[in-house]
């Protein structure tokens, strides 16, 4: 499986190298951030726009930014052992590093547009990289499923930045910081929140649309250690917590984000209880991650943000390093089922101190850094001056759920009897088992230096968020109160729950089977009815009927602008009735004679006839008017048509083979053709209602001979006036004559080419 | 220099008939048509320069004077798009190189594929309604001619309904010109800007537009009147579909902006806002054709339906800010819509079908084909930050500062559904296995005929990225042309000679 040839290993070690050279850059910012001081860099871009390429790192964007270089660089590390010899290695690498500056770009961008360019890139990247294993009908459908999902989401958001900027006057966050009392005064406060929210969501897969990140570990495991528990999916959450000074603190928001986050959070602790697939334990309990913060995120006091903020980081340490570990498991026994695994710690035994390590740290096991994070959390929790109760509830519940998960993972594929497995099982290769263990470490040793890591890490991004100059401070003992009390019911709690396993998950399932349907139902439904009324619309408008599409044409015609002149007053009846003589209302009774002959006629024949003396009597009014040129031209062209007409009706299928037009067809086709000729009449009548400007025929008649030397000025026009539409018109002809000759003479065969 | 403005015309011109008289010579036609192109190009771009030079710019024809004569005039948004049509016609021809048949060309294709280019060309310089007129009759018996080129019988279906149906909206402009001309006395769309002041049935003037809405609205498929796109397009040589995707509806457009801002701006309130209604059904109506498809030119088709619907939104909201947002827009889609039809005929060559249950594989077997349609298919999606974003974003942008939610919605909605239309064909055609892996119906393309077809996509896809990451300097080009077009007096001064 190895074959490390030294290119392999030079492009590996390339992203290794950027992502250590940003990690360094960014740990590099840690003393002048936790200076309370702020970095913004700005480059024009597109000035029309507003849209510039302004970076902003404070406490916030500086703990994502290290946690998404930190995470990348051993990633990077392992996925060039984890792939080694597959065939796309190479755009693997490239998704990759491109999905990590894009990653970086979101937490960094100061102007609106910029983040939402990332936020997008990131999503493109997580598709390509969810669908890498492109050939299996599933990891096509997650690929797709999660660019839909977020990119809908997106959309919304980013019509909640135009209007969010629209507010504030200003599409830089640095500026709109400072303006979240008049935003959340605006009218359009809450649709801004909303349509933002509608973003957040779905990236950090709060319920309702949580589905689409369970599936999307048909990805390679690294990118599920990377996207979707250590850095994309938290994208909504740095969002809000981004937005936090901007639009935090309202009821609306309280209520929005508690409600939410505590369902997804205890909705995904208790999924997770019920896998049997490692990865898909994960998945849930990320969820139950992401929803802790966005539930703490609805809060008002600070102890809870730090909370939140000391959770994400703990957070992205062991979740990493245990999705590396599965994937190393995977990868050496060639399954990553519970029940297909046992005995491995003798095996791969520094992969087994790396996953206890990570997982003490998940169950919030003292001295690891997630005690540290679960104590805030539950102090947070307690201090709330609304729902209180129920935040503390949620956070418990999904906590011990969590002790009993985390002793599920350790305890099942490590412990217990031997199984066996499709291969032979080997310690994991050294790119693959030295990225857990370190990252599982640091849990450890920023738990023992809580205070430490609470000043550096932490207190700078809880000022960010709060926008005040709070100081805080974090310790692996505050003394016995509450939380403490909490944290040992929570400990007792998930013990009990791992040993009343069995008899807890028939009731699980039971609850589960509560659920009348499930997200990922809801979104089979959803294409599915789009499918429907597609078909629906097309069997109705696109249903390959000539006479269909001309009805369709003419009636839309008709109406709009009939109702039009209608509505708008522009009929002009005229003052009395013509005066026609006696030989004029023959040619006027003749045309409405034929018309109706035309419309009520059961032979082609007859209907072409009639229309030839339609187009005849046209020509008399010419005549009538003085216009014999034009009257000679009208009726020659129309002998033409009838013949014409008539040579071709004779070479087409006669009347049997084509439908007969039912009566109601009939009598639908008269009404559309009586329509159209109304309002052509009731325009006409209304445009000789006024007198003619003469100006143009004028200067023709006075320039034609002085100036075109010209005497029958109708020549005159057609060639030298309004010479250049003569040229139009000619070239018309010469095409029309191409193409007749080419019609008679090339006739491929159905195939083509 | 005013005469650079007829070149346009008779360079294509010149280059059909000379085709015609060497049409023996199967290098003769080709290369004839090629420097033609290459001609264009060269005028279409002096013409971008002089406008961004000395501004508006106009030729009276036969130095009769407006509005007695003809006008030709080009402001920004008609170097643009004459500019965009001799991309398009440039890479149309050396696309067809490699995809039209040795009977077609035989038959006059290039010269056909000419003279469609110059009546597109006249139609974007023309200054005068009737002349407008007539270059459309010319698109229209060009472009049908190269339709039912070959004859094949469901080419001839098709080719049918389009002429039908486009017979109708000539017609319906016919009408509308005389009826206008009826009350106002002039052609002169600069003279008709300052005449319509004076009409006094401004009821009448009204239902007049919605006459010219009716025409241009076939035109340019909007909805309740695209039949005749879909019913026809899916049936010539793929890039015949290309250049028409990529000129003839955007005709209907120009017509669009230039006569809606130009001459019926006296009822904005009704008139716009039936555009802003079809704006919005005809994107929705588009995407929902596209998602009942499964062949992939049949889904690019419907899509360009809905498209114009964003096109369409950009005129009808009425502000110079959404102006801009349709002019890139035009500009995104001409390149972006021609470019998947052309990687769509790559397919075809290959595979020979369209047809998504046949094809697969292309990830694996074609990667420079995959990146070319995975970036135009997420550039037609709106992704950032390609051209497709920037399009979209401004005309979101514009829509919700004017509180126009319902279309802003819609326009969101369509762009998620577009998203689920490209990934429908990127999951089918490029990420599934090949179904027909050891078929021998499989064609390779000669090396030559491989330059041929992937030059034109590889440059496509460029100005693509181009126009999207550095979406400054295109942006402001739209701007100018939208603010010509919201101030019409240094129009009608260039065309007049005084000031309004």
């Amino acid at each position: 499986m190895q074959r490390n040839n030294p290119l392999t290993l030079l492009y590996d070690g390339l992203i290794v190298i950027l992502a250590l050279a940003f990690a360094a850059f960014f740990a590099m910012q840690i003393p002048t951030i936790a200076q309370g001081e702020t970095i913004r860099i700005t480059l024009p871009w597109v000035d029309f726009l507003d849209v510039n390429l302004s970076f902003y790192i404070d406490g916030l964007s500086l703990l994502f930014a290290l946690i998404i270089s930190v995470v990348g660089v051993f990633v990077a590390l392992y996925s060039g052992a984890y792939l080694a010899g597959h065939p796309q290695l190479g755009r693997f690498r490239l998704y990759l590093m491109l999905f990590m500056m894009s990653m970086l770009g979101l937490v960094l961008s100061d102007n609106l547009v910029l983040l939402f360019v990332f936020w997008e890139l990131t999503t493109i990247t997580s598709y390509l990289l969810i669908g890498f294993l492109h050939e299996t009908a599933q990891g096509r459908r997650s690929a797709r499923q999660a660019l839909l999902v977020t990119g809908g989401g997106g959309l919304a958001m980013m019509a909640g930045f135009v209007l969010l900027a629209t507010m504030g006057g200003n599409w830089e966050l640095s500026q709109l910081l400072t303006q979240g009392q008049s935003i959340k005064e605006h009218a359009l406060y809450m649709p801004t929140l909303i349509l933002l929210l509608c973003g957040a969501f779905t990236k950090s897969a709060q319920y309702p649309f949580h589905f689409w990140l369970p599936n999307a570990m048909a990805a390679p495991t690294p990118v599920s250690a990377y996207l979707h528990s250590a850095t994309m999916v938290k994208g909504g959450i740095y969002l809000m917590a981004r937005l936090y000074p901007v639009l935090g603190g309202t009821p609306s928001w309280m209520v929005i984000l508690t409600v939410f986050g505590a369902i997804t959070a205890v909705w995904g602790s208790i999924v997770a209880m019920r896998q049997n697939d490692m990865k898909l334990v994960l998945a849930y309990t990320t969820l139950m991650a992401l929803g802790t913060l966005t539930m703490l995120l609805g809060s008002d006091n600070v102890v809870a943000i730090t909370g939140m903020l000391t959770f994400l980081l703990v957070h992205s340490l062991y979740k990493s390093s245990l999705f590396l570990i599965v994937g190393a498991i995977d990868h050496e026994s060639g399954t990553r089922k519970l029940n297909e695994l046992g005995a491995l710690a003798g095996k791969m035994p520094i992969t087994m101190v790396s996953a206890a390590a990570a997982a003490l740290s998940m169950a919030g096991i003292p001295p690891f850094l997630g005690f540290v994070s679960k104590e805030m959390i539950y102090s947070g929790a307690i201090s709330l001056k609304n729902m209180s109760l129920f935040t503390t509830g949620s956070a418990l519940i999904a906590n011990f759920l969590m002790v009993a998960v985390a002793a599920v993972l350790i305890l099942r594929p490590f412990f217990g009897p031997a199984v066996a497995t499709p291969k032979k099982v080997h310690e994991a290769p050294l790119r693959m088992w030295l990225g857990p263990a370190i990252l599982a470490t640091l849990g450890l040793v920023m738990g023992v230096m809580a205070a430490t890591t609470g000043h550096w890490l932490i207190q700078p991004a809880v000022q960010a968020v709060t926008n005040t100059q709070q100081e805080i401070h974090l310790a692996l003992f505050h003394g016995f109160n509450t939380p403490l009390l909490l944290s040992a019911l929570t400990l007792a709690l998930g013990i009990g729950v791992f040993l009343a396993y069995r008899p807890l998950n028939g009731l699980l399932a039971k609850l589960e089977s509560l659920v009348p349907v499930t997200g990922d139902k809801m979104y089979d439904h959803a294409l599915n009815g789009i499918a429907k009324i597609a078909h629906w619309q097309t069997d109705i408008l696109q249903n390959g009927s000539m006479h269909r599409y001309l009805a369709t044409v003419f009636a839309t015609i008709a109406l709009a602008v009939g109702y039009t002149l209608f509505a708008k007053g522009g009929i002009v009846w005229p003052d009395m009735w013509p005066q026609l003589r006696f030989y004029e209302w023959v040619v006027v009774l003749l045309i409405l004679a034929s018309t109706v002959v035309t419309l009520l006629a059961q032979s082609r024949l007859v209907a072409i006839s009639a229309l030839g003396v339609i187009g005849s009597c046209v020509g008399l009014i010419y005549l009538m008017f003085g216009a014999p040129d034009v009257a000679l031209t009208q009726v020659t062209v129309e002998i033409l048509v009838v013949v014409l007409v008539t040579v071709a009706l004779l070479k087409l299928p006669g009347h049997a083979s084509v439908a007969e037009p039912s009566g109601s067809e009939r009598f639908g086709r008269g009404v559309i053709a009586i329509l159209i000729g109304s309002v052509f009449t009731l325009l006409l009548l209304a445009v000789n209602s006024v007198p003619l400007d003469m100006k143009i025929t004028e200067y023709f008649a006075a320039n034609s001979l002085t100036l075109a030397h010209g005497r029958n000025i109708v020549n005159v026009v057609l060639v030298d006036f309004r010479g250049f539409d003569t040229l139009g018109e000619i070239t018309v002809l010469t095409v029309a004559g191409i193409t007749a000759y080419q019609m008679i003479k090339l006739r491929l065969g159905r195939s083509g080419k | 220099m005013n005469n650079l403005l007829v070149m346009p015309i008779v360079i294509p011109f010149s280059a059909a008939v000379l085709g015609m008289m060497f049409n023996k010579y199967k290098m003769a036609r080709r290369g004839i048509s090629l420097a033609g192109s290459l001609a264009l190009l060269v005028v279409s771009t002096l013409i971008m320069l002089t406008v961004q030079r000395q501004g508006i710019f106009a030729l009276q024809m036969g130095l009769w004077k407006a509005p007695f004569g003809i006008t030709f005039v080009a402001d920004h948004l008609t170097a643009i798009m004459v500019m965009l049509t001799s991309i398009i016609g440039l890479i149309g021809v050396v696309y067809s190189f490699a995809d039209i048949d040795e009977a077609r060309e035989s038959f006059g294709y290039y010269s056909l594929l000419q003279v469609l280019v110059g009546g597109v060309c006249g139609a974007f310089l023309a200054g005068d309604l009737f002349n407008l007129y007539v270059w459309f009759e010319l698109i229209l018996i060009s472009s049908f001619s190269l339709l039912i080129l070959g004859g094949e019988k469901a080419q001839i279906d098709g080719a049918i309904k389009y002429i039908a149906i486009n017979l109708v909206a000539t017609l319906m402009f016919l009408c509308g010109i005389v009826l206008l001309y009826g009350i106002t006395g002039t052609l002169n769309m600069a003279d008709l800007h300052l005449k319509v002041k004076d009409v006094a049935n401004t009821g009448l003037l009204t239902g007049i537009g919605v006459l010219f809405i009716m025409a241009f609205g076939i035109k340019s498929a909007v909805f309740p009147l695209y039949f005749w796109l879909p019913a026809s397009y899916h049936t010539p040589p793929v890039i015949v579909s290309a250049i028409f995707s990529g000129l003839l509806t955007k005709v209907g457009i120009y017509a669009f902006m230039r006569v809606f801002t130009l001459i019926f701006t006296q009822d904005v309130a009704y008139t716009h806002n039936m555009l802003l209604i079809i704006a919005g059904f005809t994107m929705v109506s588009g995407v929902l054709g596209a998602a009942a498809h499964n062949e992939i030119r049949k889904i690019l088709l419907f899509h360009i339906i809905s498209q114009i619907g964003y096109l369409l939104m950009g005129v009808a909201l009425f502000s110079p800010l959404a102006m801009v947002g349709s002019v890139y827009f035009l500009g995104h889609i001409i390149i972006v819509k021609t470019n998947l039809l052309l990687i769509g005929g790559i397919i075809k060559r290959n595979a020979a079908t369209l047809e998504l249950k046949l094809v697969g594989g292309y990830y694996k077997s074609a990667p420079i084909l995959a990146i070319m349609f995975f970036v135009s298919a997420f550039s037609l999606a709106g992704f950032p930050p390609l051209s497709g974003f920037w399009a979209k974003f401004v005309l979101i942008k514009s829509s919700l500062i004017q509180g126009s939610f319902g279309i802003a919605a819609t326009a969101l909605a369509v762009g998620l559904m577009t998203a689920y239309s490209m990934t429908k064909i990127w999951g089918e055609a490029f990420w599934k296995p090949n179904p027909q892996e050891d078929d021998c119906s499989k064609q390779a393309l000669s090396n030559q005929e491989r330059y041929l077809m992937y030059g034109p996509v590889i440059g496509l896809t460029i100005m693509t990225v181009v126009m999207g990451i550095w979406a400054q300097p295109f942006l402001e080009m739209s701007n100018y042309a939208a603010q010509e077009l919201f101030n019409p007096a240094n129009y009608v001064k260039a065309v007049l000679g005084v000031m309004p």
